[in-house]
Order: structure tokens, then sequence, then C-alpha cells
């Protein structure tokens, strides 16, 4: 039988980075995502890694540039407000082409909107705040276990690609405590990382490196123009769209309503469909577990066949766009928002009932 | 009689200012490529430049490092420190350094500068200082001097509108894990000399592991200044050196 220990979502986030052999965390404090700091400053110098406390999340960003251009495994972590701080490090960061994972716990917003969960920043993460146009994998965990599982999906794929990759969490996410199995994942060879910086004298063929954002500024080999890299990068975001949607589906085969959520909304519309399919209603789930790229093919393909298209999230709206590129005109796409948060008390949360009854409105 | 030839070199470009077209980028009579050229002696002398990485920030400066022959990293506008602080931690055995100009370090660069005193990062810190901003056309900087004309003060640096200029090498020594904090100059030959003699004792600090150092070098912009190379000299003697005093100002073997 496997051991399971009970963990909350952020700490789920240390246990799966040093299973992939991450030891290097750099990261300031902001609710509700603490405890991932926390556990890293607890549990890396243990393991002979480093902690660093930044002066800003523009610190940790830009810590962990230098930290992937050694080509170590690297993580930060942030929440919304922080979010915003660390854009055009990550922009360059894309730019340098770099491996490195950032996970992102998000509150309410807009600005410091409030301390509790949310999914207000789906935009932001799946568009990129920064300059340039850049693409990140985005992965969107719905239990303690699968943060666990993507973060070292997550490293694997930043290491695969040379980019960044973004773990969308949030307020509920990370605070819940679940049980976890821990497991080392293993998803097969990744080529050397001969590119990093050691110093000369330490470079096998004893050439130097240089890790550089702005390719159009300088050019140099291996592109001897700026378009001849921007012509790399839209191959290397075309691969990773081609080949990394990951989405779950739930009772979809026969369904005439098709939900889509993420993260712990995810969660609820699930209880909402097993209450609909008790009462013999024809509804199944879309989960997206890559935000981007997202599963547009698959929304595509259930709106040529006649569903309607439901996007439940704890947003004002914005997921609901990524569905209604999916369909292309072909199907109706509707929307339960924050508004439909149940509120016994300033926080609230959208519940299964209110999915169910959405459900029944419109079928 | 002893008839072996023993030959010295004693002119020309140090190997590691490797011969590439990026020097050409600079301004006639600039001097941050002779600064650029004393790091590069600085780290051939103490045998230390197959180890070192170097950080650039963005700005004038940030030329010299694609023309040095160490493995560089290109940091954000303002962020070396953060980088150098990551890259020192994970490998203590290189040698870490950034190369920064005064507005990379001071004005956008300030919170990850005085981030990395605070913390007393094992790591050096080079910032040229030109009073402006050289890139972008010569604008107003922290450092730019009292009645200064920039392009962003067309009538000269006010205390009322600007303030007044930024002492970096002072507000450096003033932190406990800073090791050693110098200001230097390059307009004659014997502020030349000195100012190597800082770069060299700032990296011997860092090879000690003793704390943060840190050395400001005062660099011409003819171009911005509006004057000629050689009236650049004169102006750093008769204006710069005055309001930004040369010397050492924090030089310590061991922080206690």
């Amino acid at each position: 039988m496997t051991e399971k220990i009970l963990v909350q979502g952020n700490e789920a986030v240390g246990l799966a980075a040093v299973s992939a052999g991450c030891l290097y965390f750099f990261g300031y404090p902001i609710t509700p995502q603490n405890e991932i700091p926390e556990w890293f400053a607890r549990e890396l110098p243990k393991r002979g890694g480093v902690f660093v406390q930044t002066e800003s999340e523009t610190g940790s960003i830009n810590m962990l540039y230098g930290a992937a251009s050694t080509g170590v495994r690297c993580i930060t972590s942030t929440s919304s407000p922080g979010w915003g701080l660390m854009q055009e490090g990550i922009s360059s960061i894309a730019g340098a082409e770099l491996p490195c994972v950032i996970v992102l716990v998000q509150r309410g917003g807009p600005g410091g909107g409030s301390i509790r969960h949310s999914q207000m920043d789906y935009m932001a993460a799946t568009r990129g705040g920064g300059g340039g146009g850049y693409k990140n994998i985005v992965l969107a965990p719905a239990s303690v276990q699968e943060v666990h599982d993507l973060i070292q999906l997550a490293f694997y794929l930043a290491d695969k690609y040379l980019n960044p990759v973004v773990m969308l969490s949030d307020g509920i996410i990370g605070q819940i405590a679940e049980n976890l199995e821990i497991k080392t994942i293993d998803f097969g060879p990744l080529p050397e990382k001969d590119w990093a910086v050691r110093g000369v004298g330490r470079q096998k063929d004893g050439k130097r490196r240089m890790i550089l954002h702005g390719r159009g500024v300088i050019a140099g080999p291996p592109y001897f123009t700026y378009v001849n890299f921007l012509d790399h990068l839209k191959e290397k975001y075309q691969k990773m769209a081609d080949t990394e949607v990951r989405y779950e589906t739930y009772q979809t085969d026969d369904a005439e309503i098709i939900l889509v959520a993420y993260g712990y909304v995810a969660r609820v519309a699930k209880e909402a469909v097993k209450m609909a399919r008790e009462q013999d209603l024809k509804v199944g789930l879309l989960r997206p577990i890559t935000l981007w790229p997202f599963p547009y093919q698959q929304i595509k393909e259930k709106a040529e066949l006649g569903c309607k298209f439901l996007a439940a999230e704890d947003s004002m709206g914005l997921l609901v766009d990524d569905v209604r590129i999916g369909v292309e005109g072909k199907a109706e796409v509707h929307l339960l928002d924050i508004s439909a948060r149940h509120m016994p008390t300033d926080g609230g949360m959208i519940l299964p009932g209110r999915v169910f009854q959405e459900i029944r409105r419109l079928l | 009689m002893n008839n072996s030839i023993v030959k010295e070199r004693a002119w020309g470009r140090p190997e590691l200012c490797l011969d590439l077209p990026v020097w050409g980028l600079y301004c006639p009579g600039c001097q941050h490529p002779v600064g650029a050229r004393l790091i590069a002696e600085v780290l051939d002398e103490l045998g230390i430049a197959d180890r070192a990485i170097l950080i650039i920030g963005v700005g004038c400066h940030a030329f010299s490092g694609f023309a040095l022959n160490f493995d560089v990293v290109s940091s954000c506008h303002g962020r070396a420190p953060d980088l150098a602080t990551a890259v020192k931690r994970i490998h203590p055995d290189t040698i870490v350094f950034s190369l920064q100009g005064d507005g990379d370090c001071i004005a956008i660069g300030a919170g990850p500068f005085i981030g990395a005193l605070t913390r007393g990062e094992m790591i050096t810190i080079i910032m040229l200082n030109n009073t402006n901003y050289g890139t972008t056309g010569g604008q107003l900087a922290p450092t730019t001097l009292m009645e200064q004309r920039t392009t962003t003060t067309p009538e000269g640096r006010t205390a009322d509108r600007e303030g007044y200029p930024a002492h970096v090498a002072e507000l450096a020594a003033g932190f406990k894990g800073t090791a050693y904090s110098a200001r230097g100059a390059l307009n004659n030959l014997a502020n030349y000399k000195r100012t190597k003699k800082y770069i060299k004792t700032a990296f011997q600090k860092q090879i000690n592991n003793v704390g943060l150092s840190y050395v400001e070098v005062i660099s011409a912009c003819p171009p911005n200044w509006h004057l000629s190379p050689l009236e650049s000299l004169e102006w750093i003697e008769e204006k710069v050196i005055p309001e930004f005093p040369l010397g050492e100002f924090k030089n310590v073997d061991r922080i206690e």
C-alpha cells in the first residue's frame, strides 16, 4: 500500500519541487501563498539548497533569472499583485530562453483586491503581461495531488522547451489539505544544459556563454537577425501548442451541455455534473489542465456536434473568452461567474448547487 | 652574458577584451571601455578570469559585456545584483560581478542594489558613473550634478525639482555587510592607477569571502556633456570630483 500524507496544496509545491531535483527557491511574502516560501526556507538548507527571501517580487523573478542561467532547476511563487511585478522578468526569461517554474496562487483583484481565493488572473497568466508576445505553458491543478504531479511536469516541460512554465493555482487549492502520495515522476531524458554559465574555464569547449534577453539589440549566432530569432520562437511555441495540450473530460460523450472549468471551480462543476446526471440530464465537464495551450480543438469538436457550453469561473469572465475562441461561433457559450458566489461571509465561493441551478436554467 | 631576450608585453589590448566591432559602439572620449579594460586586466592578474561570471545591466556599460571574454548574463534594467545574488549562491566558487551604469545601479536598480547590500552578498558591483543616461541621449540621472544640463533638465538640475546628487560609494559603505567601497576616476594617470588598485582590492575581497565589494568609476561622457574628450577630463577634475570625492570609503578584512 502506498503511503500518503495530509498536506496543503502550497506545501505540495515544495515536496514536488525537491522530488524533481529543484533545490533553489527565491520568493517574497504575499498571501495566500506564504506556506510555499516558508516550506522552502525550512527544508532547502537541510538538503544543501538555497532559499533567498527577496526584496520584492521583481527581486524574486530576477534571482530566478540568474539561477536559471546556471542551468539548475529553480522555482518562485507569488500571488496576484506580485505577479504584476514579475512581468518584465518573465518576458526576459522567455526571451533568454531559460527554464524555470513560477507558481501563481491567485487571490482577488484588481489591485490589492482581496487576500482570499479567486480565478481573476487567467488572462494575466495565459496571455503574459510582459512585452513581446511570448508564450508560457500554464498548468492548472484541481487537487493537492495534482499540484504535486504538475509541478514535476512543469520542471520537465521547462527543460524540454527552455521556457518558463507557470502553475496557476488559487487560494483554495493552495490552502486545502488533502492526502498526497509523494513520488518522483520520470518523464524521460532531457538534453544536456551546455548553454549554462559556469565560468569560461569550466566550459567543455573553453568558450564563453552569453545569455541575452535582447536578441534584437545585438544580433549574434545562432540567429543572425532579430527576425531569425523570432522565427525560431514561433516554431517553438507552435510545437508546444501542437504537443502539450492536456485536459480531463467527465461524462462528455453524450452531453448536451458541457461545463468548462479549471482549478477549484472544476471540482465544484464535477459535483454539479453528478447532481445533473442523477436527474438524467445530459451534462459533462471539460477541465483544461493546460490553460495555454488551451484545448480549443476538443471544444470545437463538441461544438460541431451541437453541444452548448457553460464556462464556470470565479472571476468576472476570462476563461469564457477561450471557450468562445474554441467554439468558433458554432455553439452557445454561457458564463457563470463570480457573481454566483455563495456569500455567508465576505469571502464566499461558487457551490455545486448554484452551478446545477444554472444547468437547469439552460436545459 | 645572458643573451636570451625576455619579451614583455607593454602595450596592446588585453586578451580578455575580444577583438570585436562592439567596442566601436562607444563614442569618442567615452571612458566606459577604459573601465572594462581595467576589469579585464585585474581579473587576468588575479588569475580568476576563467571562473568569473559577469552580469550586465542595460545601458552603455553593457556593450563591454558583449566584448569581454567572460561568461555573461544580461539582466533587465537595474536587476544585475539580483541575478548576481542567485549565481553566486548557487556557485560560491565562482567570481560573480555586475557591471552597471549609474542610472542602472541607483535609479531603476536601487531596490536590488540595496537588497544585495542588506544581505551582504559575496559579489562585486562595479558602477560606471557618467552623471547621466548616456544610451538614451543624455537624461537626468540620480548622479547628475547640480546645474548640469541634460535633455530632461534643460535649464540645469535644481534642488527644488530634482534634489541632490546621489552618493553611492558612501551609501554602500554604510552597510555592515559591505567589505569594500571606493570611488575612482580615469581622468589622469594617477587616478587611473588608483582606480585599478580599487578594482583589484574589490575582487580580492570576493576571493577572500569577506562581503560585498563596490567600486564606482567616474567615466567621461563627452557627447552628452557637450564637451570635447579633453574638456571632459578637465570637467571631471573641476566639477565631478569635488561633488564625488575619490578614495576608499570602507575597507575591512572581516565583517564583525
